[in-house]
């Protein structure tokens, strides 16, 4: 069986590219919300002095994770930001001194076995990093070790645009194998398959190169298919094995792990710097020069912008990750998280919705959609509002990758019907809960 | 500074619209087009015209009246009436053809919610209206002419009624030319597969309905012991496989739904050539798979990849 899919542009046009550092910013605005879970609690007060890597915010509760100041320097305020799930959670701004001091208490953690591991990735404050920002440790917390059958690597990098995991995969080759060797160790995991595009052939050569050195990693070339980086998609190619619907990897025995979380993690073990700086893409027609910049988490999309060597034209929209699944930010305030892997602003063309015309039952929603779900039926019953058929229908098998809507010759809204149907067979089945 | 917009993703969106899938169909239509006007003079062009033009009118008529949106400019009404206009001998009276494309477009499609919504072929059912209807001029047919002939109206019979009844059957190669009588569009078969290719290419169809139509109709020739090659090259098969049976609307959307589809069309049609009282079924098999198409659909629905379960 073959998963479908579509062939969006690559545009990968920043894949040779080295991540330049430029000078940190004057201020950060760090949320206390970057991942999924509980906002942590912020650890400091205005007029604070915190150096790079000092815990500013505490994990609160079990899904949750630490937050650490990205510059040195000096707390200006606690401020209220509404993040883009639409809440409004405390982000503490610090104006940097321009020194990048590391904070001295940074020294690497001591691990020996599985508990004092999960400790340490909790503490960097590590989250899942190509996109979904779920908090890393959650994957490796179990009671039976002999669960995790496999790893697998996601640098499918399927977006278009996108090429900070390539660049991991090029520049940070040697951490990513260092954190394959961690989880051999602390998990007792044997097999490890990373799943690579083939439209990366220096990254996948690199990565071939490293895994003939170590025992137990094979590379996967996957098609340049999107949404080859979608985890139900991913593990299914690599693994054949289906993640059964509203479950995770692990019920099928594998962890999947971002590339570029990886090697993080590795040299968190190595180093104790935490979570405290990303590599982004930032591309887009208003873009004029794209480029990979590596800045302090906090930077505003203003200065990343500028970092990058300006705009050539006013932006009319920009977003939060890829074209196919990323978000449209509502102003050039909003800060870099930490599951921010690009920054892409679009000129006015690129941005130009298209029309929506009627229906014309072509099928190509259904054809396309990696799991094999029904858009058009799907819009039917959300309109008839019948949550029954909305679950017939597997609605909530729906992983929001885009392809009905992209492909859709009519142009029309399906993967945002598929969400707003997805709310509706949620509050469906939890009122029959309750009423049980 | 502006405002910047804000949109749920995804932020990209493929280039292709209905007008150009539309477009494609015009363009896989237009070899068809070129050879019935050589074969059966420039009324054939004239034909195609009335009916597009009709069909196009009383789009536009029907939506302004009912206050909908105009969709002509998505030139599926184009389509219909040039697939319509290629199932009419070339000497229907014009007014019969604008009636038949007025039925086409406001009965068949519109009424039913316009685009997408039709759940018969336009064209099919037009033109079995019409054969009701018109039943004289629509079984009259001529001998290919050549262009700059007015069509004379010396009927002749059709391959396949000289097939059933007796008659002198062309050779494979006029049969695979269109050198023969028919509906102005049904019979060059060279012209039809190259707007299939074409619509292949273009991704615009799929091979399954019209290979599993011509498929099932060769088989069933050779099990009945008829001459495969000019059951496949005559009549409207070729017309109804490539352009009736990939019509989105009315037929199933997935690939087992299109085979089942094309399968069930190949035998009708076979049933009605062989037995039935007229020679031809191409139309009656397609009307009559529309019909059935919302069960294919519901039996071939693609199955959601929920895993946990033996797939």
């Amino acid at each position: 069986m073959k998963l479908h899919g579509i062939h969006v542009p690559h545009r990968k046009n920043t894949a040779s590219l080295p991540p330049v550092r430029p000078e940190p910013p004057k201020t950060v605005t760090i949320p206390m919300s970057m991942h999924i879970g509980r906002p942590a609690k912020a650890l400091v007060k205005r007029g604070d002095e915190v150096r790079v890597g000092t815990k500013i915010g505490e994990a609160d509760g079990y899904i949750s994770s630490p937050v650490h100041a990205s510059v040195s320097g000096k707390v200006q305020k606690i401020d209220e930001i509404t993040i883009m799930n639409g809440s409004k959670v405390a982000a503490v701004v610090i104006e940097s001194d321009g020194l990048q001091t590391p904070d001295e208490s940074i020294q690497p953690p001591e691990v020996h076995d599985l508990d004092t591991f999960i400790d340490a990735v909790k503490n960097s404050g590590s989250v899942g990093l190509g996109g979904a920002g779920f908090p890393t440790f959650v994957k490796f917390v179990t009671k039976d070790l002999s669960v995790f059958q496999e790893v697998v690597i996601n640098a499918a990098e399927c977006e278009p645009y996108i090429t900070s995991d390539t660049r991991t995969m090029l520049d940070r080759g040697e951490s990513v194998f260092k954190g394959v060797e961690a989880l051999k160790k602390y998990l007792g995991i044997k097999k490890f398959i990373i799943g690579i595009e083939n439209n990366k052939p220096e990254a996948i050569a690199n990565m071939k190169r490293l895994a003939s050195q170590t025992d137990g990693v094979t590379v996967h070339v996957l098609p340049a298919m999107y949404p080859q980086g979608g985890e139900k998609v991913l593990v299914y190619n690599t693994t054949k094995k289906i993640i059964p619907k509203g479950g995770l990897p692990l019920d099928v025995g594998v962890i999947v792990i971002n590339v570029t979380t990886l090697a993080f993690i590795a040299e968190y073990l190595e180093t104790g710097k935490p979570l405290v700086e990303k590599c982004i893409t930032v591309d887009g027609g208003a873009v004029r020069e794209p480029k990979n910049l590596v800045v302090p988490i906090g930077t505003t999309i203003a200065d990343v912008l500028e970092m990058a060597g300006g705009l050539k034209t006013d932006p009319a929209k920009v977003l939060y990750g890829g074209p196919m699944m990323g978000i449209a930010v509502p102003s050039l305030d909003s800060p870099i998280l930490k599951n921010t892997n690009a920054i892409i602003a679009m000129d006015a063309k690129e941005a130009k919705p298209p029309r929506t015309t009627p229906c014309i039952s072509c099928g190509a929603c259904i054809n396309h959609c990696p799991l094999r779900l029904d858009p058009r039926e799907i819009a039917r019953a959300y309109k008839l509002a019948n949550a029954e058929e909305l679950e017939k229908l597997c609605v909530d098998l729906c992983m929001e990758c885009g392809c009905c809507s992209y492909i859709c010759p009519a142009h029309r809204p399906l993967v945002q019907t598929n969400k707003l149907a997805k709310a509706v067979l949620r509050n469906y089945q939890n009122s029959k809960k309750e009423g049980k | 500074m502006n405002k910047l917009i804000s949109a749920v993703s995804p932020h990209f969106h493929t280039p292709r619209d209905t007008q150009k899938i539309m477009l494609d169909v015009i363009i896989a239509l237009v070899p068809a087009e070129i050879a019935s006007a050589i074969l059966f003079g420039w009324r054939a062009l004239l034909v195609v015209a009335v009916c597009a033009g009709t069909c196009v009118l009383s789009e536009f008529l029907f939506e302004k009246l009912c206050k909908r949106d105009v969709t002509i400019y998505d030139l599926s009404a184009v389509v219909t009436g040039m697939i319509l206009a290629f199932n009419l001998p070339v000497t229907i009276p014009l007014w019969q053809a604008a009636l038949g494309s007025v039925t086409a477009i406001i009965v068949v499609k519109q009424l039913f919610g316009g685009i997408g919504q039709n759940f018969a072929n336009p064209a099919a059912t037009a033109r079995i209206v019409m054969i009701v209807a018109f039943s004289g001029e629509m079984t009259k047919w001529v001998n290919p002419v050549g262009f700059f002939t007015d069509v004379d109206a010396l009927s002749t019979a059709t391959p396949l009624v000289a097939m059933s009844k007796g008659g002198d059957v062309p050779s494979y190669l006029d049969l695979f030319l269109g050198n023969h009588a028919g509906c102005l569009g049904e019979t060059c078969a060279l012209a039809l597969l190259l707007g299939g290719v074409y619509l292949l290419v273009r991704r615009v169809i799929t091979w399954h309905a019209p290979v599993a139509f011509i498929g099932t109709v060769a088989l069933m020739s050779l099990v009945c012991g008829k001459d495969v090659l000019a059951q496949i090259l005559s009549g409207g098969l070729m017309l109804g496989a490539i352009f009736m049976a990939t019509d989105y609307a009315s037929t199933p959307n997935t690939k087992w739904g299109k085979i089942i589809f094309g399968v069930g069309c190949g035998l009708i049609t076979v049933l009605i050539r062989f037995w039935g009282n007229y020679p031809e079924g191409v139309s009656y098999s397609i009307l009559i798979m529309n019909i059935l198409t919302p069960y294919i659909a519901k039996l071939t629905r693609s199955k959601p990849l929920i895993g946990g379960v033996e797939q």
